[in-house]
């Protein structure tokens, strides 16, 4: 459908639960507690490794309004996944519920449930822990067949084989070349080669990771948490705890914010034992400290880019290495690592050869998991920031380098069929993909013919631009499955139950959008529930920049199946062929007579040949169309403290048809500032003895509304044929090119590239004394 | 120890611990409105007005509110409908967990500033965190609705 006769789709439309959130209602998980709930607290290891020699929980256990303690000793020993992910699991099967190892500063030693908060933490004190102390392992560049072994138990595996070599300290390994890379590279006129580093960024999200519990009238669990995967979840915990699978039910409320952070698990085994031990409701909330010190973090990673290329610009072969650090247990570090490779090196894909592969190590830091980018912002800034410095040797512009090798419509890269996520990839050829005009446009729009390489603006004030490209995917593609139901209401209005799983990027009002536009209605017309595993249909969750195009898909499909059911149903009634039926969203046409559908649900629903009319249908990808975009950076440093600021940050990004242009611009802005903050501000921290230091909002610090003044965003005219009305996904690109940018664009101010991140005045003034 | 201040224009006598913040005591009090973000002041998310001031209400102790009058987004559901409008109309409101902070200082913003300077806003806002939204569209949000009220008070 061209985008000119759309109503709803594309259209500026405002978030079904914006209001509801502003005006107060209790709509997140922790509002949805019983009353009286048990009060769940952790205690945590104050060491980065040890054995638990003994563990006395008498005393507390005695205490006075304490309803249960667990420990290892007293909860299943079954090796999971936390990850969060299909089956068969690609992540390695590490962790157990309690362990009678600890693995970092803020691992899981015993829980408490009592009849306060108070009582609670008391009881924690009174827990007697006796632990031997192990060798921890804290840098990740010498993990790798360390003496001390992080996992040295049994009972741990992998679900297929990824590499996973516990006893070396290995949780993954991939590799993998198309062509020969070494020759290529060798017949090369020029090559640079380029290492850096990023850091375990922190989710960061407002919500803190929460949970509770309670036993239905049928007796069965009932968790309300705060998760991007519900129904991976349900399948996990009750595989787990060996419990039938539908004696659970896991409703996820409104989230608050999630980023990834919130597709593993957190709190929902321990409400779940607590309240099947004790029969009573129970709930727990991490403190902001457990957020940052006990769930999960960015991936940190060292990767090396080795480029070659001819004079003419034509970038010949691409050798990309990278370590990875996933922390103290394995949650994504396949997944995550792969995508290094294939959601960032098809950007040039005209190479001859290319090559990937590293290991994915343990350590005894806070656990790495699934973040906004998962392994494309940490490949896309040393594969960027590399281009500009080959752009430097060739004496090319950074643009024209880009504009010469990068990825074209119509075009395809043989790394999309080697590579998936923790298995074989799917081939694909970009029916859509604006990079070019993205590029154009972006550097019309920051003024970069003006303002590259820098401008002196004062005695020592500089202003300098730098940019970066970048893609990302849309699902999963042959993993990922989302599924809608439509059902009619008595007065003509529809009710949407979606499995996806709405967690604050929008994609209830995005699902709600595309049924209204299908069925030629008002978004007022559509009644949209999301993610509840007994009343919704299944779908794998906010995952992989997945629910606009699998989620929405879906949705598309159960939308047109509902019309060919009141068509069908109209016809009936007007006593007329299906075919002669003209319906625009409000009144059945036949030859001679026409009815209304309000007036059509009435009469099925009261009288005649009675019945509701209800549809579901299912979606999942062949292909990942990738979004694209250009990110460009105006910065302003003072050349005396290297103190600098974001002018404006201008992003031109080709996701298909936004459905929701005003929420595409959301994640697309929300990205580029959380990709900000990794890149300037967001410093992590550990002691010597491997205690995270930077765990509260004091100590990391995120972006406020002081650093940033100006974001400008726009959307390429672009359509993807696979897509629901031609849309790709939005919510992973925006995050990709920030580190990249603002590297490359501190480099044209001042000439030094600073290679880990975050990028304070301190490594500048370092590196420019460094440099004399 | 008893405690006795208004709340949402309503007196109550409430029976607390010496140590309980206000935040926790609202919850308890059914004003769920109130979220725990971070738990020391510096998040926003909690945030209510004392005496007409947006306040941290994780870090004021119940004790501290004898006698004062303590506004949460449930009495200013108007306000917050209003300002949701032009949040909305921006696409600054994502997951919403902030949301009810940005509600009270943008309306405690637009009553003590009549005509705050972008540096005003900025300074007025930076207590309170968004992951969400890269706050440039809440900034577009938060003017749009100042110059609405604006209008209205020339009016």
């Amino acid at each position: 459908m061209p985008k000119s006769n759309l109503k709803v789709v594309n259209k500026k439309t405002r978030s079904v639960d914006g209001h509801a959130e502003m005006m107060g209602r209790p709509v997140y998980t922790d509002d949805y507690a019983a009353h009286g709930s048990l009060v769940c607290r952790m205690l945590r290891s104050p060491h980065a490794f040890a054995h638990i020699k003994n563990i006395d929980t008498s005393k507390a256990e005695a205490l006075n309004g304490v309803k249960c303690v667990l420990t290892y000793k007293n909860v299943p020993h079954v090796a999971m996944s936390r990850a969060g992910q299909g089956a068969p699991a690609p992540s390695p099967i590490d962790k157990f519920i309690l362990d009678e190892y600890v693995r970092y500063v803020g691992d899981e030693v015993a829980l408490v449930a009592a009849i306060d908060e108070q009582i609670a933490e008391d009881a924690l004190k009174l827990i007697e822990v006796e632990y031997e102390l192990l060798e921890p392992v804290l840098d990740y560049k010498t993990a790798y067949q360390n003496k001390n072994v992080i996992h040295p138990e049994d009972g741990i595996s992998q679900a297929f084989e990824m590499g996973f070599r516990p006893k070396e300290n290995v949780a993954a390994t991939y590799e993998m070349e198309i062509g020969n890379v070494e020759k290529v590279l060798s017949e090369c006129d020029v090559v640079i080669e380029h290492t850096a580093e990023s850091q375990a960024q922190a989710h960061a999200m407002m919500e803190p990771h929460c949970s509770n519990a309670h036993l239905d009238d049928h007796d069965r669990l009932v968790i309300y948490t705060c998760t991007q995967t519900p129904f991976h979840m349900r399948r996990i915990l009750t595989k787990t705890l060996n419990l039938p699978l539908n004696k659970v039910r896991i409703i996820k409320p409104r989230v608050g914010g999630g980023f990834g952070g919130k597709q593993a698990f957190h709190c929902e085994f321990f409400v779940a034992l607590v309240t099947l031990r004790t029969g009573l409701p129970s709930r727990m909330s991490y403190t902001r400290e457990e957020v940052f010190s006990s769930s999960y973090t960015r991936h940190p990673m060292m990767i090396s880019m080795k480029i070659g290329a001819n004079k003419d610009g034509v970038i010949k072969a691409i050798d990309c290495r990278a370590l990875s650090d996933t922390g103290a247990y394995g949650e994504h570090a396949l997944t995550v690592f792969m995508i290094v490779g294939s959601k960032v090196l098809p950007l040039y894909n005209k190479v001859e050869a290319v090559k990937f592969g590293g290991r994915v190590v343990y350590t005894n830091h806070v656990p790495a998991g699934a973040f906004r980018g998962y392994g494309a912002i940490q490949g896309n800034y040393v594969l960027e920031t590399a281009i500009d410095i080959l752009a430097e040797k060739l004496h090319i512009s950074p643009i024209e380098l880009r504009m010469k090798n990068s990825m074209k419509e119509g075009e395809t890269s043989p790394i999309f069929e080697i590579m998936g996520e923790g298995t074989k990839g799917t081939p694909m050829i970009m029916e859509s993909c604006k990079l070019p005009y993205c590029i154009e446009r972006g550097a019309e729009l920051i003024g970069w013919d003006k303002k590259y390489p820098r401008i002196q603006v004062g005695p020592h004030t500089i202003r300098s631009v730098g940019m970066a490209i970048a893609m990302q995917g849309s699902g999963i593609p042959l993993m990922d499955m989302g599924s809608s139901s439509i059902k009619l209401n008595d007065d003509g209005t529809y009710v949407v139950t979606s499995g996806a799983t709405d967690i604050g990027q929008g994609s209830d009002t995005v699902i709600t959008q595309i049924v209204a536009e299908e069925l030629m209605t008002t978004v007022d017309k559509v009644t949209i529930y999301s993610s509840d595993t007994d009343l919704t249909p299944f779908d794998v969750g906010a995952y992989a920049s997945s629910t606009t195009y699998i989620s929405g898909n879906a949705a598309l499909k159960a939308a047109q199946k509902m019309k060919e059911r009141l068509i069908k149903e109209a016809a009936r009634v007007l006593d007329a062929a299906e075919e002669d039926i003209e319906f625009d969203g409000l009144t059945f046409k036949a030859k001679n007579n026409e009815i209304t559908l309000p007036d059509l649900a009435r009469q099925i629903t009261y009288s005649k040949e009675m019945k509701q009319i209800a549809v579901t249908e299912s979606y999942f990808g062949h292909v990942s169309p990738p979004p694209f975009m250009a990110g460009y950076a105006e910065i302003e440093i003072d050349t005396e403290t290297y103190e600098y600021k974001l002018i404006d940050y201008v992003s031109v990004v080709d996701c298909g048809t936004t459905i929701n242009p005003m929420l595409a611009k959301g994640q697309v802005e929300g990205g580029i500032v959380q990709g900000y903050g990794m890149a300037s501000t967001e410093a992590v921290l550990y002691n010597s003895h491997g205690k995270l230091l930077s765990n509260s909002f004091s100590s990391y610090h995120i972006p406020t509304h002081k650093e940033i003044t100006k974001l400008t965003t726009e959307f390429a005219d672009s359509y993807d044929p696979t897509g629901p009305f031609g849309a790709k996904s939005v919510g992973e690109i925006g995050i990709d090119t920030p580190p990249a940018v603002l590297c490359n664009a501190i480099y044209n101010a001042v000439g030094v590239r600073i290679n880990d991140l975050p990028i304070t005045p301190e490594k500048i003034m370092r590196a420019i004394k460094e440099q004399k | 120890m008893e405690v006795r201040f208004v709340l949402n224009r309503t007196e109550v006598v409430l029976n607390v611990r010496p140590d309980e913040y206000l935040a926790e005591t609202l919850r308890n009090q059914g004003v769920l409105s109130v979220h725990i973000g971070c738990n020391e002041s510096n998040c926003g998310t909690c945030t209510v007005l004392i005496n007409g001031k947006p306040s941290m209400s994780c870090s004021v102790l119940t004790a501290q509110v004898y006698g004062k009058t303590v506004t949460t987004v449930e009495d200013i559901q108007e306000e917050a409908n209003k300002i949701a409008d032009y949040f909305s109309d921006e696409g600054a409101d994502q997951c919403g967990f902030c949301l009810v902070g940005f509600a009270l200082v943008v309306h405690a913003l637009a009553l003590e500033y009549p005509n705050p300077t972008d540096e005003e806003i900025k300074n007025y806002l930076v207590g309170n965190l968004c992951r969400c939204s890269g706050y440039h569209a809440q900034m577009e949000a938060v003017k749009k609705y100042l110059a609405e009220v604006k209008k209205h008070a020339k009016k």
